[in-house]
């Protein structure tokens, strides 16, 4: 994973220091190894060299990290007038936002590494065999370099809601109506009162008398908004007698315009609703179904004999579908963590990938020789030979998604239920809430949730000093 | 499909059974590889309009104006390409308050971003090329810094540049303030960065430099410098994305004078759709820059992300 080390300098700094102090710190850093301290302590640089290479470094991290850490434990410890206290610590698991948060951040601990390793192994394994791979990866790879800020707007555009402006719900719009009956008529319903041709039926209109094979119906509907009206409105006309086994009738708009028009009754200038879906229905059973032609009349065929009941189902009448609502109280989290997925797996697939690249081709070869099918190559010895990687991406990643402050602020906008920890630290203490002993508690409580990653880069690195 | 794996998948299609029949599975095997291989192609194809997707529509979105962008969707411009407008841009450019936001932005990004490669790769060489007591040991220190959080900092700095104060000059809400602040956290990934890219640098050239008469300070500006090169490169890309990138800094130790453009664009955020004709264009700017570097730089850019960890 790191830059190759062959020739790493000796680790036993501490026992080779002892003889390294021959060069008086009055020889200056412009004098070399001069004859009088001979040659082997001359290419020992005196240690108090190192201190001034390393000064300008150790202060600011003194200064600015180190130092700022064990403030943050200690005020963390303090109430508002200098008392110890833990309350800032039990204050993080109350109130509803709070809660909020830790809740959050839980879910983007532990679904958003996850998914971003797999979507990047994916990708990895894909392009392999690809002649466009690099392109691909520049393509992916790209939004690594944009910031959150950027992102976050770029999503908030993506997930605006109305279909007609974020792309997001204008795809989800376009594949619902794909798969399912369009809505005709949302709003529209029978006149209201008794002995009424028809009548409202949980969000269905069913006629109120039984109709028989052989007859025909008439179904006028009332409150039809003018914009779901066809823009070329058809007369509505009476349906022709049907044959036997069959009903016919109409379904249109018993309004007439300007006023006049008789209630029940098909008069000229009324118009036919067409797409209208009619269902006959015996015992709660479709017998027979039908679609409005443009002039609202519709043939209902191999009717069965006996009463039966006419019914518009309520897909008639429900509102437009308009798609998911991404910032919404419940889709708010999953939302971000997609505009997460979308920047981060270009980072997880290039490691994976040049991780796929080390493998040696023996390996596969031979599992191949040996008569293992591809997907058994990939389960049995890629995966185990990708393992080191695949726990360095995800290391990565859950400390990354630890700090996400960016993305939520600007996506979320302040809603409480997108809140994580990173940002309500940020909230506490700066944005509003003006409390630093309870920003404190939260920015420890996210530096305990980091050390187990340090522990691992520490491991890791005594590992490959060895 | 590349000559190799037409030749990798007819060796795999023959190998699996080495009877008689064997030529005739292998020609199965391309053809199922063939029809495999265009599904994979037409996945990626999407995937790759996936990715493409969301940017474009932040660069529609801002070519269009206010009025359209809230009555219609940008995708509508391909049937009507005369919505198309620099109007955003222009108006955006003729406010002060943001060209000051990106000069604070350079100001911040370029000493931010000297400073730490300077500062980090005299560090990184004394833990690479020189001895001194305690070194792996404060290396070590150096390796756990990687992971903190930068919000363990915020309040205890916050509070420690409140009271720097001499001269008219005040730490806290100054460029320099954030420009330390950016070098300190980004100092432990430069550091552990540069030292394993120095410390792999043949030991022979160090010695004969050394035995030349060299000073360490000549060593280090004569040898190991221009041979980290790369190192260098990919470190300095890397803080200057996350320096030009950054928000939550600048938000805290930043003020109005002093804000970079992710600053300005946020206070700008309460009116989302009301201020689209000022966020498409502004973020759109904001992210030119990074991203020209990246495509200039992404050979050295991949090599850092693959060098270590990313903090």
């Amino acid at each position: 994973m790191m830059a190759p080390r062959e020739d790493t300098p000796p680790a036993t700094a501490g026992a080779a220091t002892g003889g390294a102090a021959a060069t008086g710190p009055d020889a200056g850093p412009e004098v070399g190894p001069d004859a009088s301290t001979g040659r082997r302590d001359g290419l020992r640089p005196p240690s108090w060299l190192a201190g001034s290479f390393l000064l300008p470094a150790l202060v600011l991290l003194g200064f600015l990290v180190v130092y700022p850490i064990v403030y943050t434990v200690v005020r963390s410890l303090l109430d508002s007038s200098g008392g110890f206290t833990v309350d800032n610590y039990s204050g993080i698991f109350e109130g509803h936002s709070n809660l909020l948060a830790v809740r959050n951040t839980a879910i983007w601990v532990v679904v958003a590494p996850t998914l971003v390793t797999i979507v990047g192994l994916l990708f990895a394994v894909l392009t392999e065999r690809i002649r466009w791979a690099t392109a691909f990866k520049l393509v992916v790879f790209m939004p690594m370099a944009i910031s959150f800020l950027a992102s976050g707007v770029i999503f908030r555009l993506v997930y605006e809601q109305d279909p007609d402006k974020g792309v997001a719900n204008a795809a989800v719009v376009a594949v619902h109506d794909a798969f399912s009956a369009k809505t005709a008529y949302p709003g529209a319903g029978p006149r209201a009162g008794a002995a009424q041709p028809l009548r409202a039926e949980g969000g269905a209109v069913v006629t109120s008398r039984p109709v028989t094979a052989g007859s025909t119906a008439l179904l006028p509907l009332l409150r039809v908004k003018p914009e779901y009206l066809p823009a070329e409105p058809v007369p509505a006309r009476a349906a022709a007698p049907p044959g036997p086994g069959r009903i016919t009738g109409t379904v249109w708009f018993d309004f007439t315009r300007g006023g006049g028009g008789r209630p029940n009754a098909v008069d000229p200038s009324e118009a036919g609703l067409p797409g209208v879906r009619v269902q006959a229905v015996r015992d709660g059973k479709v017998v027979a179904s039908a679609t409005t032609r443009d002039d609202g009349t519709f043939t209902l065929t191999k009717v069965p004999a006996g009463p039966l009941t006419l019914r518009l189902p309520a897909d008639n009448f429900t509102a437009a579908y308009g798609g998911a609502e991404w910032l919404g109280d419940t889709l708010i989290t999953p939302a971000i963590i997609g505009a997460y997925l979308w920047v981060w797996s270009g980072f997880a697939m290039v490691l994976i990938a040049a991780g796929l690249a080390a493998i040696p081709r023996d390996a596969l070869e031979a599992a191949r020789v040996d008569g293992a099918t591809e997907w058994q190559v990939f389960r049995r010895v890629t995966i185990p030979l990708l393992a080191p990687v695949l726990v360095v991406v995800l290391v990565t990643l859950v400390i990354n998604v630890l700090k996400v402050f960016d993305l939520v602020f600007v996506i979320g906008g302040g809603d409480p239920n997108a809140g994580v920890l990173a940002l309500q630290m940020w909230t506490e203490s700066f944005g509003g809430g003006n409390d630093q002993g309870a920003g404190s508690a939260i920015a420890v409580l996210l530096f305990l949730l980091v050390l187990p990653a340090m522990l691992f880069n520490i491991r890791r690195l005594r590992r490959e000093r060895k | 499909m590349t000559a190799q794996e037409t030749a990798r998948e007819t060796a795999g299609g023959t190998a699996g059974d080495g009877s008689a029949g064997a030529p005739r599975r292998g020609v199965a095997a391309r053809v199922v590889g063939r029809i495999g291989g265009g599904a994979v192609q037409a996945v990626l194809v999407l995937v790759a309009l996936f990715w493409l997707v969301p940017t474009l529509g932040l660069l529609v979105a801002s070519l269009r104006s206010n009025a359209d962008n809230n009555s219609s969707g940008w995708w509508t411009v391909f049937t009507k390409p005369s919505q198309l407008t620099f109007s955003s841009y222009s108006a955006l450019l003729d406010k002060p308050d943001f060209v000051d936001s990106f000069w604070n932005t350079v100001l911040i990004t370029v000493p931010a971003t000297v400073l730490v490669v300077l500062i980090a790769s005299l560090a990184a060489y004394a833990f690479a090329w020189l001895e001194f007591p305690g070194r792996d040991w404060l290396f070590l220190v150096v390796v756990a810094l990687l992971v903190v959080p930068v919000q363990v900092a915020l309040v205890p700095v916050a509070k420690l540049y409140g009271r720097i104060e001499f001269g008219g000059f005040q730490m806290f809400g100054s460029i320099t303030g954030v420009v330390l602040f950016h070098v300190a956290f980004g100092l432990p990934f430069a550091i552990f960065l540069l030292r394993n890219f120095f410390a792999a640098i043949p030991r022979d050239l160090l010695e004969a430099a050394r035995m030349d008469g060299g000073s360490e300070w000549t060593i280090f500006r004569r040898v190991i410098f221009p041979l980290g090169g790369p190192a260098i490169a990919s470190l300095g890309i890397f803080q200057f994305l996350w320096v030009w990138n950054d928000l939550l800094v600048s938000l805290v130790f930043a003020d109005t004078d002093a804000q970079p453009m992710t600053k300005w664009l946020q206070s700008q955020m309460r009116q989302f759709t009301g201020n689209i004709d000022i966020l498409a264009p502004g973020a759109f700017l904001s992210l030119i820059v990074p991203l020209a570097v990246f495509f200039a730089f992404q050979r050295y850019f991949v090599q850092g992300v693959l060098a270590g960890s990313v903090k």
